[in-house]
């Protein structure tokens, strides 16, 4: 009867770990696919072997010799680090006044942004056109991180649930020591948002990162673009012929964003669940 | 904007001279914004209202007649032929669209100096009265304190609410609008042809005619099959891994779990074109590997039921992570005590899991699950660059087989110019996912806790 136990609870041991590497095998085979196939001679889509038989870098040099490749990483970053900003100020401070003050038509304001932001960003694509060539801010990246930051006041839930969690008290003791609304905000609430200022960050980042459709609108000159358009214009086009090197593409973007998210990952996890828990 | 701070004590004059100044204040205000202020010899802060409004007011009175005429007709000039000299030239006619924005901005900046006006007059009149109580008015500098102290939450979201204002709530009117037009190519597309108004029409046509109903019929059935299947599969799949990790007798978590957070971790246009080579049928590596073992493997992108699987493949190996990571973080919330007293009481680990451990994910992440199938029946990128709604389907208009009602609401805009029916189906999208929201998040605690916190 015991000796049954044991065999199969090793049993189970055993096929946890196989289970466990396949999912591995699954999660990283894609990934791992393409960063092999950036060092393959020639450019086509079809290897006979997952490693290259021979090995070659000159992928990565044709990345930039052929395409504007350091001006699109240059247009990217520079646009999502600039709405990021600007994103995370606007989401920090609505949070903190729906989470700490009343004020009349609170709550239908909330209610009101909360369902704006269900709102399928590019439905109101076109309108956002006429309103930046009115302005005239069309083939111009402000008018990226004009857009990217304008919506990000309508994600402050996460930030009102994980502030509404920071205990009325501490607030209290700053506010007997004379703080003003900033002071508390500066002094209490900023210190504690760390997991949240990380994943706001780290998702707008990533959002304005990602993002085709209101990118491939607005900006329409080629040296203009972003990293998000001009790898999907490389593959939509003729991608039997520069599979390679858009594969070196895929992962010159791919490594520094995942290497934010994996040096990230405890602080992302904080800040998900602490905007999760409610119930 | 009430001015005088109740906690402070009322300085000097304490006789009131009789004179009725909250009248005169009030009036002056109703004369110009900020004349009233200046009245209550509050200089700083009439001047400043006063220039706002004379901006304002010279924004709105030169161009409000304007807006209302484009507004109400969309444009009574085509554009036309002249002739010029011995060549027929176009001369450009209204452009009803640009006409329409332009009228909603003029509308939303009037609305803005309204409210400014009507808070403006209010003050005045509030500062007066409190000069016949004979108080002294604020000054310049006690105002800001003030306004920093009492205004405080309205100060900080007014900057992030003024674009949601233009950028989205315009945007959003202006393509609820765009539903009760004929905006749409080939016959009425500005700046050649002019725009009207058509009522209801476009409602009633895209349920009546065949064609356009079968494709709504299809595509919304997908879309919800999608959103069901996307949600359930990632959810069980990252707890089922999550499970498999957090075992007492695992070595190594978190290695495990860096390694299982790679999909999520690597932006996700890049995996998703990365997974249309991957999947590519002649090509593609998974077809190879299958033949190895001797299989033929389907038309993943090209076969309407595969494409289908495949998306869902996808999109599952794009999102078991998060929901890993979600219900890793529950678990560890979950007492010790329970299993413990389970284990006691004799529970197999089956009922275990039955009576602990899914009930107490469910709870914290109900709330998220409903969320994330909003998100889902809106899932653009992956069905996009995946499959870009292909295969065709030829008795769809403008729509494929993996095409869900965002996506086709593209193809029917950007593509084919049939605003006026992405524009019905926008705000069909709209109400499923605000009715669902809305319902979700009532139930919230970071709604709900309000009155007990404080």
């Amino acid at each position: 009867m015991r000796t049954g136990y044991r065999l199969r609870q090793s049993l189970w041991v055993a096929t946890s770990y196989v289970l466990l590497a396949l999912t591995g095998l699954f999660a990283v085979f894609p990934a791992l696919w393409v960063v092999l196939a950036s060092f393959r001679p020639g450019t086509s889509l079809f290897s006979e072997t997952l490693i290259p038989v021979s090995w070659t870098v000159a992928h990565y040099s044709e990345l930039f010799t052929q395409f504007p490749f350091a001006e699109w990483y240059w247009n990217t970053l520079k646009i999502a680090v600039v709405s990021t900003i600007f994103g995370t100020i606007f989401v920090l401070l609505t949070g903190y006044a729906f989470s700490r003050f009343r004020f009349y038509g609170k709550k239908n304001l909330m209610s009101v942004l909360f369902v704006l932001g269900m709102f399928p960003s590019f439905m109101s694509l076109f309108a956002v056109y006429i309103l930046l060539l009115n302005m005239d801010l069309l083939n111009k990246h402000s008018a990226l991180i004009l857009v990217y930051t304008a919506g990000a006041a309508l994600g402050y839930l996460v930030v009102k649930g994980y502030y509404d969690t920071i205990p009325k008290s501490l607030e209290e003791a700053a506010r007997l020591d004379g703080a003003s609304h900033w002071g508390v905000f500066f002094r209490i609430f900023l210190p504690l948002s760390r997991p949240m200022i990380v994943l706001l960050s780290v998702t707008s980042f990533a959002g304005a990162f990602n993002d085709y459709i209101f990118a491939q609108v607005v900006l329409r000159s080629t040296e203009k673009q972003t990293l998000a358009v001009g790898l999907f214009n490389m593959v939509s086009g003729n991608f039997a012929t520069q599979f390679t090197i858009f594969a070196a593409g895929c992962v010159l973007v791919a490594l520094p964003i995942t290497a934010v998210f994996l040096v990230f990952q405890r602080f992302l996890v904080e800040g998900l669940t602490a905007g999760a828990d409610k119930g | 904007m009430s001015e005088v701070n109740t906690s402070s004590i009322p300085t000097l004059s304490p006789v009131a001279d009789g004179v009725p100044h909250a009248r005169n204040a009030a009036l002056l205000s109703v004369v110009a914004a900020g004349l009233g202020q200046l009245y209550n010899r509050q200089f700083g802060k009439g001047v400043l209202l006063l220039a706002m409004y004379a901006i304002g007011l010279f924004f709105v009175i030169t161009r409000l007649g304007h807006a209302i005429w484009g507004l109400t007709t969309l444009g009574e000039q085509k554009q036309q032929l002249k002739l010029v000299g011995k060549v027929y030239q176009p001369v450009a006619g209204d452009h009803s669209i640009f006409l329409m924005v332009q009228g909603l901005i003029v509308l939303f900046v009037a609305m803005l100096l309204v409210l400014l006006y009507a808070a403006a007059i209010r003050d005045a009149y509030r500062t007066g009265k409190l000069r016949e109580q004979g108080n002294q008015p604020n000054r310049f500098a006690d105002t800001i304190r003030y306004v920093n102290d009492k205004w405080f939450p309205y100060m900080i979201v007014s900057p992030p609410l003024l674009f949601v204002l233009f950028f989205t709530v315009l945007p959003i009117v202006f393509s609820i609008l765009i539903a009760f037009t004929d905006y749409s190519s080939p016959n009425h597309l500005p700046p050649a042809n002019l725009v009207n108004w058509v009522g209801l029409t476009n409602f009633l046509d895209l349920f009546q005619l065949s064609a356009w109903a079968k494709t709504f019929y299809g595509v919304f059935t997908w879309t919800m099959t999608w959103a069901v299947l996307s949600t359930v599969t990632t959810f069980f799949g990252g707890f089922g891994i999550a499970l498999l990790v957090q075992q007492k007798f695992i070595r190594f978590k978190s290695f495990w779990r860096t390694l299982y957070m790679l999909p999520f971790a690597i932006p996700s246009f890049v995996s998703l074109l990365i997974m249309r080579n991957f999947f590519n049928t002649q090509f593609g590596p998974v077809n190879q590997y299958l033949r190895w073992f001797g299989i033929e493997g389907p038309e993943w992108l090209a076969d309407p039921f595969w494409a289908k699987v495949t998306v869902l493949i996808v999109n599952f190996w794009l999102g078991f992570p998060i929901s890993m990571l979600l219900i890793m973080g529950i678990l560890t919330t979950i007492p010790r005590e329970q299993y413990e007293a389970a284990e006691v009481d004799g529970a197999s680990p089956i009922q275990r899991f039955r009576m602990i451990t899914f009930p107490g994910v469910m709870y914290s992440l109900a709330p998220i699950l409903i969320g994330t199938f909003a998100g889902n029946v809106n899932n653009f990128g992956v069905i996009f660059l995946l499959t870009g709604g292909n295969p065709t389907n030829s008795e769809y208009q403008f729509a494929g087989e993996t095409d869900l009602l965002i996506t086709w609401l593209y193809k029917l805009s950007i593509t084919n110019g049939k605003y006026n029916f992405a524009s019905v189906i926008s705000i069909i999208i709209f109400v499923i996912i605000a009715g669902l929201s809305i319902w979700n998040f009532r139930r919230t605690k970071a709604f709900k806790e309000e009155e007990t916190y404080r």
